[in-house]
């Protein structure tokens, strides 16, 4: 391994990232503004970027704490949607297993949605690299996401009480989150997954505190697995 | 939101330290232990079990009209879901949203 090599790396991990951030700023503009609205204040808001770092369950936490449920809930929903997060640690892990601990767990801090999937398709196209390789490409892929997503965030919270309701940003998470999701329909496993999550959700919905989010959650991942059990891994 | 800064920081500090946990549970161990299939299988369902029910009720009754189901937001979100099915774009799916949610608020009033 050579220090050009890994510098090449590294370099080919910025230029596959770049993109993202067209993804990032939006996303974490609106926490920013999402949150500041529900009432936190600029570190609050801060706090859930840099130490949580994932979008979804920060919108999902800031949700369920607007409505006023407990906070064992709020953890355990929040939590639950990080939970794909377990599967790509463990793709990850017979690539960058190697490495010393404090690299894996810098690794895991950054360990999101785009960072996996570009790493992932990475080292599976290229098992050839070296694991010095594999960690500069890491890096690289980090660099324009991550500090964008704190920076993004940032901007949202300081312009976030000066929108004006009309802007019905209260559907910005709705729709942000159902975009997450129609890209992943992509067999009848993932529909029904969908179809039971919603149906589930709209009959548990007197329950308070938004609890039945979390029990639609789990019977969705059942029926998911489940059918695509019996599909047979159909992609 | 009515809770106080302790409560915050403390959902903030836990979600935070159990976030890192999942991602670094495998990460973490030493050597190579595969994930059991089932689990594999139930996990990969995560993103489409959730967050769908986390949004049904937000699109059906929305609490900007007070519960009332409401047009404009019904539309914008079909349309944010087919565009992002058919384009598997992110931010096609979040534009076409948003579109239509404004211009459904703008022709209805």
């Amino acid at each position: 391994m050579s220090a050009s090599n890994v510098r090449s790396a590294y370099w080919t991990g910025v230029r596959h990232g770049a993109p993202f951030v067209l993804v990032i700023m939006p996303f974490g503009l609106l926490f920013g503004v999402v949150g500041t609205e529900a009432g936190l204040n600029i570190a609050e808001v801060m706090g859930f970027s840099i130490l949580v770092i994932a979008g979804a369950a920060q919108f999902t936490a800031v949700q369920l704490m607007v409505d006023q449920a407990p906070t064992m809930l709020v953890l355990a929903t929040a939590l639950a949607v990080n939970l794909r997060m377990a599967m790509y640690s463990a793709a990850l892990t017979p690539h960058l297993g190697g490495a010393p601990l404090w690299q894996r767990a810098l690794a895991a801090y950054f360990l999101v949605d785009q960072t996996y999937a570009l790493a992932q398709a990475r080292y599976e196209s290229r098992p050839e690299m070296s694991l010095g390789e594999r960690l500069a490409y890491y890096a690289g892929s980090i660099t324009p996401v991550c500090p964008m997503w704190y920076v993004a965030t940032l901007a949202g919270a300081l312009a976030g009480q000066a929108i004006p309701p009309e802007f019905a940003l209260d559907f910005a998470v709705p729709i942000t989150f159902l975009a997450m999701v129609a890209p992943a329909l992509r067999t009848l496993a993932h529909v029904a997954a969908v179809g039971t999550s919603v149906a589930v959700a709209l009959t548990l919905a007197f329950l308070p505190y938004q609890a039945g989010v979390l029990i639609a959650g789990l019977v969705a991942m059942m029926v998911g697995a489940q059918v695509e059990l019996r599909m047979g891994n159909r992609e | 939101m009515t809770q106080s800064s302790l409560e915050i920081w403390t959902i903030i500090g836990l979600l935070g330290i159990g976030t890192f946990l999942i991602r670094f549970s495998f990460l973490g161990m030493i050597g190579e232990r595969p994930l059991p299939d089932w689990l594999l299988r139930h996990l990969r369902y995560t993103p489409v079990a959730v967050l769908p029910a986390l949004v049904a009720p937000m699109v059906v009754w929305p609490q900007a009209t007070g519960g009332e189901t409401d047009p404009a937001r019904m539309l914008a979100a079909l349309a944010t879901l087919g565009v992002g099915h058919v384009t598997k774009n992110v931010l096609a799916a979040i534009a076409a949203g948003a579109v239509t949610l404004y211009g459904m608020l703008f022709l209805l009033g």
